[in-house]
């Protein structure tokens, strides 16, 4: 037996290229039977018709598609859209200055980095219940802001479209800051001495050296913020009330009350769609994504 | 190089925003009171209440099996293909790679309802099973992406000397290669479980009803109504979490070191 897998290793061993197959195989097997098929047969289910209870009928139609030229799911896809880029837009201007302070610390900087790393990877909705709990009627906003004698009624915050953007910053925050914070750790701070030495104040310092060698993270950044909240429907189901509707509780709605597999694949591709253009773009400019961000 | 005193104040708000509301969740898991963020004395008894209620221990269960065991594949299929892609030149090598960073950008939403098409077009029944196939295909591009940083900054050199002083490629592996790696794997292995025992938006797609994960039955308590139980669940999980981060990070930390 033994001899047996000495000699079968032996032989793979001789053969490189069977070797590097072998490794690949498995995940590459599973990647593509789990990842790539999966989106392939929803390509297909977004072409066929409505079963009645879930699932398709045979025949193939582009109605689901052209049912987004409907001004109602038009709103949506643009109030998708607005919202994310939004959320985005804020992520940024947080973000950033975090980022520079981080890179630029020296005694704090592990410390700092841990503290945004941490809510980065807890649990999404303990993060979203938090907002609830910080935002609901006899919520801790609401209580202090009573006691403090600032307001005579509670506030309505929750369940407000302001509830589902401070829900949505709250959790791709982190997403933002790392990136940045990645190249501007990365940067050579002879270019700022440079730069001052050739007379430029610290505005100019930072408009002309700093920000522009931070970009590559800026991109990949807002790319990360983007992504995720344009296929969000946990902040604006529990902090918006459902209200709000964006195009992942359209999605969602469709797979559950609904049953409208069909136009549920539809709106998934188009939000697919949507992320592969922007990746697409980014790719160009020659960056990979950056590990361990989601 | 100073920074600005306005730079320092939207940094603290910024720290305040981010780690406040978990502050408030985890104080207010040890009030008395149930229905008001008034004070009205320490309790345990919150937690004392999860152990009475059977949904969220079934819950719990479920979310470890799935957790180890997924992690366990996607530890030892995304170690696999990082050293495949790694190691050898293959054709269609740039092509997999690709396919490698697509589920790291996939929104999870689409994750979720593909897989769901997929198991109902084969008629597959959902359940643990299904939870586990979904959660190794998004965990595998996570642990192969830090299996690969690590075998970046390996030295070839000791592996090289191994085999000049006659130990085969099998010892070699286990022997030489895979001692070095070891952080690295173990960094994934943590990522890996994180990223399963905190998902809801997937594993909502491909649960079935008997095979509610923790964070599933959760969801069902934030959507009812809001009680301190679910504020003494949140707490433990961000401890449990947090001990994950803190060994991944010095796992980590030993990589950047060596």
């Amino acid at each position: 037996m033994g001899r047996l897998r000495r000699r079968l290793l032996g032989w793979l061993w001789s053969r490189p290229a069977l070797q590097g197959w072998t490794l690949i195989a498995p995940a590459g097997g599973w990647l593509l039977l789990f990842f790539l098929v999966p989106i392939g047969i929803m390509v297909g289910y977004s072409v066929m018709r409505r079963g009645i209870y879930g699932g398709v009928e045979p025949g193939f139609t582009l109605e689901h598609y052209a049912r987004f030229f409907d001004p109602l799911y038009l709103a949506i896809l643009r109030r998708t859209l607005v919202v994310s880029a939004l959320c985005t837009l804020i992520c940024l201007v947080l973000g950033y200055p975090v980022a520079y302070l981080i890179a630029r610390s020296r005694r704090w900087r592990n410390l700092l980095l841990f503290l945004v790393v941490l809510p980065f990877w807890t649990s999404f909705l303990v993060r979203t219940f938090a907002m609830i709990f910080l935002f609901r009627d006899t919520g801790l906003v609401n209580t202090l802001l009573l006691r403090l004698g600032l307001i005579e009624a509670p506030l309505t915050l929750l369940y407000t479209p302001f509830a589902v953007m401070a829900g949505l910053v709250y959790s791709f925050l982190p997403f933002m800051i790392l990136p940045i914070y990645a190249t501007l750790e990365r940067q050579d701070l002879s270019l700022l001495e440079a730069a001052a030495v050739l007379g430029a104040p610290p505005a100019a310092r930072f408009r002309r050296v700093t920000l522009p060698l931070s970009m590559p993270g800026v991109v990949a950044g807002c790319l990360l913020v983007f992504i995720p909240a344009l296929g969000s429907f946990l902040p604006s189901d529990l902090l918006g009330g459902a209200k709000q509707m964006l195009i992942g509780n359209l999605i969602q709605n469709q797979f559950a009350a609904a049953r409208n597999w069909p136009f549920g694949s539809a709106a998934s591709l188009v939000v697919m769609a949507t992320v592969l253009v922007g990746v697409l773009a980014y790719l160009r400019t020659g960056h990979r994504p950056a590990p361990g961000m989601r | 190089m100073r920074t600005p005193r306005w730079l320092g104040s939207i940094v603290a708000v910024v720290y305040f925003f981010l780690h406040l509301p978990l502050l408030v969740l985890v104080v207010f898991s040890f009030n008395a009171s149930r229905f008001s963020v008034e004070w009205s004395g320490f309790t345990l008894d919150w937690y004392r209440r999860i152990l009475e209620r059977s949904d969220i221990l079934a819950g719990l269960r479920i979310s470890l099996v799935v957790g180890i065991v997924s992690t366990a594949l996607s530890t030892v299929l995304g170690t696999l293909l990082a050293l495949g892609l790694a190691r050898h030149r293959l054709r269609g090598r740039s092509a997999l790679e690709s396919l490698l960073y697509v589920p790291l950008v996939t929104p999870e939403i689409v994750v979720g309802i593909s897989l769901l098409i997929l198991f109902a077009a084969l008629n597959i029944g959902l359940g643990v099973a299904t939870i586990i196939i979904a959660h190794v295909a998004f965990s595998i591009s996570f642990v192969t992406v830090v299996v690969l940083a690590r075998l970046a900054g390996m030295d070839r050199h000791l592996e090289e000397a191994a085999l000049i002083l006659g130990a085969d490629e099998w010892t070699t592996f286990f022997r030489v290669t895979l001692p070095q790696l070891l952080p690295g794997v173990l960094s994934g292995a943590l990522l890996a479980f994180t990223l399963s025992f905190d998902d809801y938006v997937i594993t909502s797609f491909v649960a079935g009803s008997g095979s509610s994960t923790l964070p599933v039955v959760v969801y069902g308590m934030v959507r009812r109504n809001i009680e301190p139980t679910v504020n003494a669940i949140s707490t433990l999980v961000l401890v449990f979490t947090s001990i994950l981060i803190y060994l991944a990070d010095r796992l980590g930390r030993e990589r950047r070191a060596r």
